[in-house]
């Protein structure tokens, strides 16, 4: 679109996709840009510590969750320590899971585990990376509790009427991850190609581990 | 500090509605389940919230409930589960006979 064209023919400029200040901002985005001012300017923390921390924080991605999962898949042993202590568990592989506890949830035959925050949007941030949109909306939120067979079957993941549902809440100081089922096939498959199996989504419990092949 | 209820303990969560920053999800109060692990003790996050202490810590619970127990018209067998964790404040113990709980 040319800088000069004029406006007058009648076409909808709100059809373009609205930049981010187009709307006024909430209650909560007004005080958090608010607190990260005044901790600036009074000198708490610098302009370029709180980059880097958002920085650090978008960097976070579901490939260190891969890891684990991968390694409990060969190592039994291993598996047992995660289901035990998630934080230890990652860090003999290298990985800081943070402070805040993790519980390991594995699926099994009989068991399809899946995982939502219905008061907010708990997350393991530090071993997925940052939530998806659709798993801080209120839609999953409220509908994954009472109804999770079917929102588990828009995902494309049909879970058979023998096998349990079993949902975990993240209502209070503990985060959850699902360690899925090992897909048919990957015999062979070492480590790293078994952690390209491990999505963010079956770790959250929305879908299976990728098949193989 | 020690827990009030073992892991298996079928327990009520209180059907309370108090106002202010509560952990508690209202599909589960006034539900019955069974605790299926203790968390250890954590800070009151009702007091956290204000800037209080939360001290004393106090037990969390995982507390799993027969999903067809929270809703009406639970149509996904009778086998789904729902596991919340629960701080010990919210819970009592449950009345009248088991029913064949999932641990």
């Amino acid at each position: 679109m040319a800088e000069d064209h004029t406006h007058d023919h009648p076409h909808d400029h709100s059809q373009f996709q609205p930049d981010l200040e187009d709307k006024p901002l909430t209650h909560y985005q007004a005080m958090t840009e608010a607190v990260g001012e005044l901790l600036i300017e009074k000198g708490v923390i610098s302009g370029d510590e709180l980059r880097a921390m958002l920085e650090l924080i978008d960097a976070k991605s579901p490939a260190a969750g891969a890891k684990m999962v991968a390694r409990a898949w060969v190592d039994s042993a291993f598996k047992a320590r995660m289901m035990d202590d998630v934080l230890a568990a990652a860090e003999e592989l290298g990985i800081d899971a943070g402070g805040i506890p993790i519980l390991a949830v594995e699926n099994t035959p009989e068991v399809h585990n899946v995982i939502v925050c219905t008061l907010c949007s708990c997350y393991p941030r530090q071993l997925i990376g940052l939530p998806p949109d659709w798993y801080k909306a209120r839609s999953y939120r409220s509908r994954t509790v009472c109804e999770p067979r079917k929102v588990l079957a828009e995902f494309g993941t049909v879970i058979p009427d023998d096998v349990e549902v079993r949902v975990h809440d993240s209502t209070a100081d503990l985060r959850y991850m699902v360690i899925p089922q090992r897909p048919a096939g990957s015999e062979g498959l070492d480590e790293a190609a078994l952690a390209d199996l491990v999505t963010r989504d079956c770790m959250i419990g929305v879908t299976l581990a990728k098949a193989v092949g | 500090m020690s827990a009030r209820f073992d892991i298996g303990a079928r327990v009520s969560v209180r059907a309370s509605f108090p106002p202010g920053h509560v952990r508690t999800p209202f599909f589960i109060r006034g539900k019955t389940g069974v605790v299926t692990e203790i968390l250890g003790p954590y800070r009151n996050p009702e007091e956290l919230a204000y800037g209080r202490s939360g001290e004393p810590a106090m037990p969390l619970y995982r507390v799993s409930f027969h999903t067809a127990d929270l809703w009406q018209d639970y149509d996904g067998g009778t086998k789904d589960s729902t596991v919340v964790d629960v701080y010990e404040n919210w819970l009592d113990e449950a009345a009248g006979e088991a029913r064949g709980e999932t641990s």
